[in-house]
């Protein structure tokens, strides 16, 4: 029977190319595998190899042609004592109708209908659970007793990361955690973090569930491919088969007179990123409840702590099961003339800002967001519908900052609600300086919102 | 620099051969990877593999010579050029070419494409299409069997481009620091990309790149089954034993582009001949069994039958529906 051997394309946006030359001829024997010609566009050369066997019966495109559509029979291969048909016109092949065909199905059936409402994200109807009796404990302690809870309580969990075992961390996060489960749980690592990072994605690609610490968020961006390419999207790639149980903890942000490289809020750039879930805790009590939760998380947790809240105390509840949802954002103070949304360090600042307002008669709403990713859309968006003013706040930059997307979100869901234009406040979009005066004026003071609000209400 | 060069370093099937059922399989399970890749070419250019697609043809010793001296729960990791390991692998023709074609059928479910598949229940981790990932990530594997107390080893391969990758040593350091038990398979194929190995690293010796950290090493003929086979042996029963990571730099060659749209500019047409004809690693196993007196009608019949099933898997593929709209939103979180 005879086969026709068709014009291949490089790439599926090719449509013609040249047969720049013949590596058969006529009457040859062809195995599959044989390389029967070569073809060439601008960009790349390819051979076309036999897939049947036969003889090589005619020779349907001399060499050299230039300009040969896609799919065109260049060539008929027969079996052996078998004459050449006759009619061997360019018709189009089974395969062609094929692909048309798939590209048709593609474009027909549009992913719009199941497009999912950004408000889904939120879980704000339900109320928070009463936890009882609470004590006053370090934002460190927390980190740190919901390390240790979860160490206790499974032993796929494990950490790693510089100094976190003999030197009992590099901020004293993980105080004593390697006397208590043992140097196969509590894990140094040697300063690279491309490689460790890798190491625990790997390890979290088989069930285990690693807290990956960096000393510092800064240091997590050595290790970003890993973070994005690998933890976050291959759950996705294979089909929902591999998951990746992994928390990529560390301080996040400025701390105090330490320059460019080590001040920077990491909080918009792993919020844009789908497969991973950001947090970024105020108190104690969210430092700890959000902490348990992001281990227990089956996905890549990204948590991004403050240095300069580690030693700040809060109130916590003392309950043994302790833990908080994720993607649920707290409205840490009521109030009815304008929205301030706030997360991480910033929720201070907010809260000490809406203590100035108050004196001046303007009450202020101020909502911790405790989840950067998925943003609680819901609780912003009720609020704002009572208050019709939003202020945003955050230590980050401004641009393309979470302030910009809480500001959309609410422009989506409740613009026909708002009396005014939103305000972000931000970090200032200069790196962070080093002398004293400049870092302070690059930072959001309570000041900064004070006159915003006063502007909008 | 060429294929299976004969230096001192490299070691050729002087070791324990393999059986005549062995070669037999080795044979059946070498034909399959590269009719299957020859039928991806062919797809690919019919315009019904889209994107990135990477040929393993030539290279079908390394990954066959290395699974036979594997066991259950042994995990492997690798990069983009990944269709031969999933084969080796045991993953089936059909779910590979059915991703390759972005169908709902595919190990994927068509999200993951050519460079992207992975198998839970044959322990293949991907697929990885940055280059030099896989190896910290193949490290983790390690780690994780090692953590669990198992004897399982975990195979990382990477080709001589990924070979100067800076993470590439963070890994090797790691694995040595902690004794993981860790196969580095190097797959140099002279080539990244369109830069030869002697244009891309000052050393050209990728075997004794693990040195610093005390990885053992070896150059292996990666076109020679039983010497690829003999080699793995010795590197995995070093890993089982507890002893450490183990590198191998496996000295083999592509026959096609690096992917599909490759200007073939950077090597001459003779070096690809030249190589096909004497270094064939199919020939060489074909005329190992010829000699040991199997008849051609036994080959005739073995390739018969992997071409049914590579001609099953491409009428699976383009017969298999695109996944529905609705998987665009599915798997990218799992529930808590």
């Amino acid at each position: 029977m005879a086969i026709e051997v068709l014009m291949p394309a490089l790439s599926p946006t090719m449509t013609e190319g040249t047969l720049a030359r013949w590596l058969k001829k006529e009457g040859d024997t062809i195995s599959s595998g044989d390389v029967l010609a070569e073809i060439e566009t601008d960009k790349a050369t390819m051979e076309v190899e036999a897939v049947d066997e036969g003889i090589l019966g005619k020779v349907l495109v001399a060499e050299g042609a230039q300009g040969v559509a896609v799919n065109t029979p260049i060539a008929i291969l027969v079996a052996e004592g078998e004459d050449v048909p006759d009619a061997v016109a360019p018709a189009q092949s089974d395969v062609a109708k094929n692909i048309s065909h798939s590209e048709t199905t593609a474009e027909t059936s549009s992913a719009k209908d199941v497009r999912p409402s950004p408000l889904v994200t939120g879980v704000s109807s339900e109320p928070e659970k009463e936890w009882g009796e609470t004590s006053e404990i370090t934002v460190r302690e927390a980190l740190n007793q919901a390390m240790a809870a979860e160490l206790r309580r499974d032993p796929d969990v494990f950490l790693i990361g510089e100094e976190v075992a003999q030197y009992q961390g590099a901020y004293k996060i993980s105080q004593g955690l390697l006397a208590e489960f043992g140097e196969n749980r509590v894990i140094d690592m040697p300063i690279t973090e491309h490689g460790f990072t890798g190491m625990a994605v790997g390890a979290a690609l088989t069930g285990l569930k690693p807290i990956v610490e960096f000393m510092t968020m800064n240091f997590s961006m050595q290790a970003i491919d890993h973070i994005i390419n690998s933890a976050a999207k291959t759950l996705y790639m294979s089909g929902g088969q591999m998951g990746c149980p992994i928390v990529f903890r560390g301080p996040n942000g400025a701390a105090a007179r330490v320059g460019a490289q080590h001040s920077q809020c990491y909080g918009s750039w792993y919020a844009h990123v789908p497969g991973l879930k950001v947090i970024a805790p105020w108190s104690a009590a969210d430092a700890k409840g959000l902490l348990r939760a992001a281990i227990r998380d089956p996905n890549p947790v990204i948590f991004l702590e403050n240095e300069i809240l580690y030693g700040r105390k809060f109130e916590c509840p003392t309950d043994e099961d302790f833990i908080l949802p994720i993607g649920k954002a707290k409205i840490e103070r009521s109030g009815t003339d304008v929205t301030i949304v706030s997360f991480s360090i910033m929720v201070g600042t907010a809260l000490q800002a809406a203590e100035q307002l108050a004196e001046q008669g303007i009450q202020a709403e101020v909502i911790n967001l405790r989840t950067l990713r998925p943003l609680d859309t819901a609780t912003i968006v009720e609020s704002v519908k009572k208050t019709s003013r939003l202020v945003t706040v955050e230590e980050g930059w401004p641009y393309a900052g979470i302030g910009a997307e809480v500001a959309m979100q609410v422009i989506e869901h409740a613009f026909d609600w708002l009396d005014a234009p939103p305000v972000r406040i931000a970090g200032e979009d200069v790196p962070m300086p080093f002398a004293a005066n400049l870092e302070k004026l690059a930072l959001p003071q309570p000041q900064h919102i004070v006159d915003a609000v006063k502007a909008l209400v | 620099m060429e294929a299976g060069t004969n230096n001192a370093q490299t070691t050729g099937s002087n070791g324990p051969s393999l059986t005549r059922e062995q070669f037999l399989q080795a044979y059946q399970d070498m034909v399959l990877i590269r009719r299957f890749e020859e039928k991806a070419g062919q797809l690919y250019g019919m315009g019904l593999i889209g994107g990135f697609c990477h040929l393993y043809i030539g290279q079908e010793a390394v990954v066959v010579g290395i699974q036979m001296a594997l066991k259950d729960g042994d995990k492997i990791i690798t990069s983009y050029r990944d269709h031969g390991q999933m084969l080796a692998a045991g993953m089936t023709a059909r779910g590979v070419m059915a991703e390759l074609t972005g169908r709902a059928t595919g190990y994927s479910h068509g999200k993951g494409g050519s460079m992207h598949m992975f198998s839970r229940e044959k322990n293949f981790y991907g697929g990885h299409g940055i280059v030099g990932a896989q190896v910290a990530l193949g490290i983790g594997l390690a780690f994780a069997n090692k953590y669990r107390g198992t004897d399982e080893v975990s195979i990382a391969y990477f080709g001589d481009g990924a070979a100067n990758q800076g993470q590439v040593y963070e890994s090797f350091n790691l694995a040595a620091l902690h004794k993981l038990p860790c196969i580095f398979v190097i797959e140099n194929n002279l080539y990244g990309m369109g830069t030869s190995i002697e244009r891309a690293s000052a050393s050209h010796e990728l075997w004794r790149n693990g040195e610093p950290w005390g990885v053992p090493g070896r150059r292996v003929d990666g076109m020679d089954i039983a010497a690829v086979h003999e080699a793995a042996e010795e590197a995995v029963a070093h890993c089982r034993a507890g002893k450490g990571p183990y590198l191998l730099e496996m000295m083999t060659y592509r026959y096609r582009g690096h992917s599909m749209s490759d200007p073939a500019k950077y090597r001459k047409r003779e070096e690809v001949d030249a190589v096909r004809k004497t270094r064939d690693p199919i020939e060489h196993v074909k005329q190992i069994l010829l000699d040991s007196g199997v008849d051609e009608a036994s080959l005739r019949s073995i390739e018969n039958d992997v071409k049914a099933v590579v001609n099953d898997s491409a009428e699976f593929a383009q017969t298999s529906p695109e996944p529905d709209p609705a998987e665009l939103y599915t798997d990218v979180l799992l529930e808590a």
